[in-house]
């Protein structure tokens, strides 16, 4: 090694130190880099993880960490309130006490929860089957009509609610659907986004697939049943994460649509929940986490996909 | 000759029934939309300039005038315009930069993906105990002000509530921007990047020159979509402070809330039109620029 090193002229030692330079500012991006994410990474996971470990802490650890925050509301009862809110990551005791009353004694929550669950499910099958029939029709044919139709749902799907609840609310009221899951429904399976998606994807199949279906002699409804939807799995499961983040979180449609608060989701409901019960609070706002976090853990690789269809909204 | 006249014919023949085939699978879409979403807007426009839905005056622009001298209206519009205003361009500078934080030689990059996307799947309604829990007047952010020996503050009742409103918007939006800025910047070809560094560009000038051009539709798309979600920050509102907020966080829809409770179609039909106005003018401009801008890095 010594011999080595002694036999390098002095422009070869400067030129191994610039080298070495330039990789200890690397690393030290690097390590620049990765704390920024991490700070990041906090600030985004921190109310989850929040949430989801003080759904773990018995009903008196709960009213005294954060008894001062919920007491303005609370009208009498006896219950402890501490000086000062305590944010605590880990609680003193994991108790499931919380998840054994929401599960076995309040069936308010459960009833709200399989509220959301049937106002979302419809949606996203019906709207799914609705869509892929009119993606395969848009990009089988491309005319003057169909591209100005087609243009007006991308105009349609980029309507706030502001503008589309109210053409809803007036065909509910014609049809006397206000109050009925209906009135959350249709709008839900006639939404444009999934025909927007797919239409972009399945206009990406190879018209030479398609061909060669139909010299095997297939059908139209063959080639829609055993060419295209086949090769466009990813992109239905893509569009159904998508779908189902956006009803899952519906808080504006039922506040309209739903006037009678039995039949209400249980995103709307989670927040007239009142201080007595904060520490169910917690456990039911995790259970109502839990399907969402189970979509991502098996579809994160299809949600980013769906995600990066969407950019370039022209296709 | 005769042959290729019967061929062509053929394949005329072909694409028209291909032209019906596909009519029908577009139909029951069609429908759907035209009952559920078009026909009804055209009646929005009807009751917009008639002065009640059963005697049916024609009236102009009447109601128009009368929504945009209405108080309330102009404090919503006032107020959702200065939330899009900060907090969409906070929304796209921040998920550009945690994108090419992401897109860098860096550990842990795909956990650190996952990481960022997770408050796109969380409900708001799961969350919102959590915001109280912090930004109550007896929260979490006053103890720790306390404790520095700052002055209490109370977040949802001041006016610059509209700060808590934006954080929590770019807590939920930021992952779902990132990941459209992620495929963009993977999208930009390596080797015009290599020369531009060969001929000595620095990194900052290999940014603005290569980078946020090749990418200019992207953010123009991030924009729109981040404009459009900033409409629905009123769930973060309405789940904390509920239909009646502090007057500096009073938005469009608690507006249009309002109007449906007391169902006065024509305030609702005019605000609705407004609306679609301004977002048939936004759109439009994404369209053009897109066009403008797509033309020279397609070409």
């Amino acid at each position: 090694m010594s011999t080595e090193t002694t036999a390098l002229t002095p422009l070869e030692r400067k030129a191994k130190r610039r080298v070495k330079r330039k990789k200890r500012i690397e690393v030290f991006k690097i390590t620049i880099r990765t704390l920024i994410a991490a700070f990041f990474a906090f600030i985004f996971l921190m109310p989850i993880i929040l949430t989801i470990t003080n759904s773990f802490m018995s009903a008196s650890e709960i009213s005294s960490n954060y008894g001062q925050v919920f007491a303005t509301t609370d009208n009498g009862g006896k219950v402890y309130v501490s000086e000062k809110v305590n944010l605590k990551f880990i609680p003193d005791m994991v108790s499931f006490s919380q998840y054994s009353t929401v599960l076995l004694k309040s069936p308010e929550y459960l009833l709200k929860f399989w509220n959301s669950v049937i106002l979302v499910g419809p949606i996203v099958f019906f709207q799914l089957l609705v869509a892929s029939l009119a993606a395969y029709g848009f990009s089988r044919y491309r005319g003057r009509i169909r591209e100005i139709i087609f243009f007006s749902y991308i105009i349609l799907m980029l309507m706030p609610y502001q503008v589309t609840l109210v053409p809803n609310y007036l065909v509910s009221n014609w049809l006397k659907l206000i109050d009925t899951n209906w009135a959350i429904w249709l709008p839900g399976i006639f939404s444009p986004f999934a025909v927007f998606l797919l239409t972009k994807f399945m206009r990406r199949i190879p018209t030479s697939v398609i061909e060669a279906a139909q010299i095997d002699g297939a059908k139209e409804s063959q080639i829609f049943r055993r060419v295209c939807l086949p090769l466009c799995k990813g992109a239905i499961c893509s569009a159904a994460i998508l779908i189902f983040i956006d009803y899952w979180n519906m808080v504006e449609q039922p506040l309209i649509l739903l006037s009678n608060a039995e039949k209400h989701p249980l995103s709307v409901f989670l927040s007239k929940i009142n201080a007595g019960e904060i520490g169910l609070a917690f456990a039911v706002a995790t259970i109502y986490m839990v399907p969402s976090l189970l979509v991502f853990l098996y579809g994160e690789d299809y949600l980013v996909e769906g995600i990066t269809y969407q950019g370039g909204i022209k296709g | 000759m005769k042959a290729l006249k019967k061929n062509r014919k053929k394949i005329s023949k072909k694409l028209k029934r291909q032209k019906i085939s596909s009519a029908f699978y577009i139909a029951p879409s069609l429908i759907g939309v035209l009952f559920f979403f078009i026909l009804p807007f055209l009646v929005v426009i009807f009751y917009s300039v008639v002065d009640n839905p059963i005697s049916k005056n024609f009236v102009g622009l009447e109601n128009f005038v009368k929504v945009i001298k209405n108080e309330a209206f102009r404090t919503a519009v006032k107020n959702t315009a200065m939330f899009s205003a900060v907090a969409v361009p906070l929304a796209v500078v921040l998920s550009l930069f945690l994108a090419m934080v992401l897109n860098s030689k860096m550990p842990f990059r795909s956990q650190f993906r996952t990481f960022f996307l997770s408050p796109l799947m969380v409900p708001v309604a799961s969350i919102v105990l959590i915001w109280q829990v912090l930004f109550d007047y007896n929260g979490a952010v006053n103890e720790f002000l306390l404790s520095i020996g700052a002055d209490k503050i109370d977040w949802m009742k001041f006016e610059l509530s509209q700060l808590v409103v934006i954080i929590l918007f770019l807590w939920k939006n930021l992952g779902y921007n990132m990941i459209l800025f992620m495929a963009a910047l993977a999208s930009v070809p390596h080797d015009m990047i290599e020369v531009a560094s060969l001929e000595g560009a620095s990194s900052w000038q290999i940014f603005i020159h290569i980078k946020l051009r090749y990418m200019s539709s992207t953010i123009l798309f991030v924009t729109i979509m981040s404009l459009i979600s900033s409409f629905k920050v009123f769930r973060e509102v309405y789940l904390l402070t509920g239909d009646h907020p502090y007057p500096s966080i009073y938005l469009l829809q608690h507006f249009m809330n309002n109007a449906f409770a007391s169902l006065d179609y024509q305030r609702l039909s005019a605000a609705a039109i407004l609306m679609s106005l301004v977002m048939i003018v936004l759109i439009g401009i994404l369209f053009i620029t897109e066009n403008h801008f797509g033309k020279d890095m397609e070409g």
